[in-house]
């Protein structure tokens, strides 16, 4: 079970430069794939590419060759990718139904439309509320939460649907930490109920439980490989991705020249 | 310089029937630099839409230099308290990235070189220079942010509220909103900034203020939120401090809120 990209390439409609270049990704089932980058790098390129939107909701020109478990995937229709692939986008607003009148409403739109049974419906929309804490929030109107209330509403969407393969563009965006790590976890536990994540985000710290990182520049692939070497890089500053915490103290204090085995020790605390 | 202050404020959301704010009393001095951290729906976008006049008390009252901000017009405001919205796309709206800039200052009666100046100076600041006349929307979500900071920066008031300024920021954004602020805070003007950011609230703010459904719960420096005993309170409000903060209390360094403090207090600790 695998999505792969096969040297991808997009450009978007009008533009003069294409914003992805010979990018190859494999995401397996029950695998997370990371994706660090400076701003405009197009690691949301590579979420709309990933997830099929891009072209056939967007519009603008795809080369390369996009398989789902060896099956090629060009002239599937997007209710039919749909069902495979799930995103979520950076700004919840983007996400959000906008006809829902309560915040269970709107997370059980997703299972409803794919004709799930009702009894299912219910179960499934109260452990994506659950999962995420946000139960107390059901009878809310989704439009009038703050942002960082909707982007886990958004999410709870996306768990609600369960689908196999789920790609995030920053789903921790406006987030308190708290609301982050509940997303972290989430992330991990899909993960291990076997769908196949590919994840976007600034806050690197989020990417050290991947099984892969990839850190693009210019819609390229800059570094690839285990997140304890990709994230440690030397390069990652001059790529615009910030450092996890760990490896900012590490550096840090291996440059004042001292502390270094208190610290890792008081690290893996 | 400008001083702000809240009495009392309590804000009823009159559509849900949220009570947002909780009689709020709060007082910013000039040149301070403030953040407000909570967790999502704790009160604080809220309470920045207070402080330049876009919600009005339910009950309580803002002042805005003695003056009751209910009495003044969002116009009178405007030139005292500038306020960054989180979502970029909530305030963008004209067709170039110069114009964009230039409307704030306009509108406050800014011309000639005094206006070039002030809209030179934020285009640079936020490095959009050389981006001047581009539409607002062929630059990516996070330009449009550093765009709508711009557009608050060139107005040159005396208080300046940002909502999340880092958010979707990379490594390179978030260093450019820590040198606006600097910047802004060195010409004495206020800051207030709404952030998730641990690390980057420690890093940049001297006093943080913690909010949890509608109040505020904490209210000090980085060194005194962030240490130990402070550590259940901030995690009543969905938050955790950062991790430089938890290594030096596992290694009896005191409070360290930042790295260069906890580097700092290894050093001294190896001798």
């Amino acid at each position: 079970m695998t999505l792969a990209l096969h040297d991808v390439g997009y450009r978007y409609a009008g533009a003069d430069e294409p914003a992805l270049l010979g990018i190859d990704l494999e995401l397996r089932a029950g695998t997370v794939v990371g994706l660090a980058g400076a701003s405009e790098s197009g690691k949301t390129t590579l979420c709309l590419v990933a997830s099929g939107l891009a072209p056939r909701t967007i519009g603008g020109r795809i080369r390369g060759r996009i398989t789902l478990d060896g099956e090629e995937v060009d002239a599937w229709p997007m209710h039919r990718l749909g069902q495979r692939i799930g995103i979520g986008f950076q700004n919840p607003a983007t996400q959000l139904s906008q006809v829902a009148a309560t915040v269970f409403e709107e997370v059980a739109f997703g299972p409803m439309n794919l004709a799930v049974e009702r009894e299912a419906v219910v179960a499934r929309t109260w452990s994506a509320l659950d999962a995420l804490r946000i139960a107390d929030l059901a009878e809310r109107d989704p439009r009038q939460l703050s942002g960082g209330q909707q982007q886990l509403v958004a999410m709870a969407g996306l768990l609600a649907m369960r689908p196999t393969y789920l790609v995030l563009d920053e789903p921790t965006a406006q987030l308190d930490p708290a609301g982050t790590r509940l997303v972290a976890d989430a992330i991990v536990r899909l993960a291990g109920d076997g769908t196949g994540i590919l994840v976007a985000e600034q806050k690197t710290d989020l990417l050290v439980t991947a099984d892969e990182v990839l850190v693009l520049a210019g819609g390229r692939v800059a570094l690839r490989g285990a997140p304890d070497e990709v994230l440690a890089d030397r390069r990652l500053p001059e790529l615009g991705v910030a450092r996890p915490a760990a490896v900012r103290l590490r550096r840090a204090a291996a440059a004042a020249g001292g502390g270094g085995e208190r610290l890792e020790a008081a690290l893996h605390d | 310089m400008t001083e702000i202050r809240a009495e009392g404020l309590t804000h009823v959301y009159e559509a849900s029937g949220v009570r947002a704010l909780e009689g709020v009393d709060l007082h910013v001095g000039p040149g301070e630099r403030v953040a407000l951290v909570g967790q999502n729906g704790s009160g604080k976008t809220t309470l920045a839409r207070h402080l330049n006049g876009l919600l009005r008390p339910t009950e309580g009252r803002v002042t805005v230099d003695g003056e009751d901000a209910a009495r003044m017009t969002v116009a009178q405001l405007a030139g005292r308290v500038g306020l960054v919205f989180q979502d970029p796309d909530r305030q963008i709206f004209a067709g170039s990235v110069r114009s964009e800039v230039e409307f704030g200052p306009r509108n406050l009666g800014r011309s000639g070189d005094e206006l070039r100046t002030a809209v030179h100076d934020a285009l640079v600041a936020t490095g959009l220079a050389d981006e001047e006349g581009r539409n607002p929307y062929d630059l990516g979500q996070s330009r449009r942010k550093l765009l709508a900071l711009a557009s608050v920066l060139a107005m040159r008031t005396p208080v300046l509220v940002l909502d999340e300024p880092t958010t979707g920021q990379d490594a390179r954004g978030v260093e450019r909103v820590r040198d606006v602020v600097d910047s802004v805070s060195a010409e004495g003007r206020t800051v207030i900034a709404i952030s998730h950011d641990m690390p980057f609230v420690a890093e940049t703010f001297d006093r943080v203020i913690v909010m949890r459904a509608g109040r505020i719960i904490l209210d000090g420096s980085p060194a005194e939120v962030f240490a130990a005993e402070a550590w259940e309170a901030l995690r009543s409000t969905y938050l955790e401090p950062p991790l430089a903060a938890l290594v030096g209390h596992r290694l009896g360094l005191g409070s360290t809120p930042t790295d260069a403090s906890l580097v700092g207090s290894l050093e001294r600790a190896a001798g």
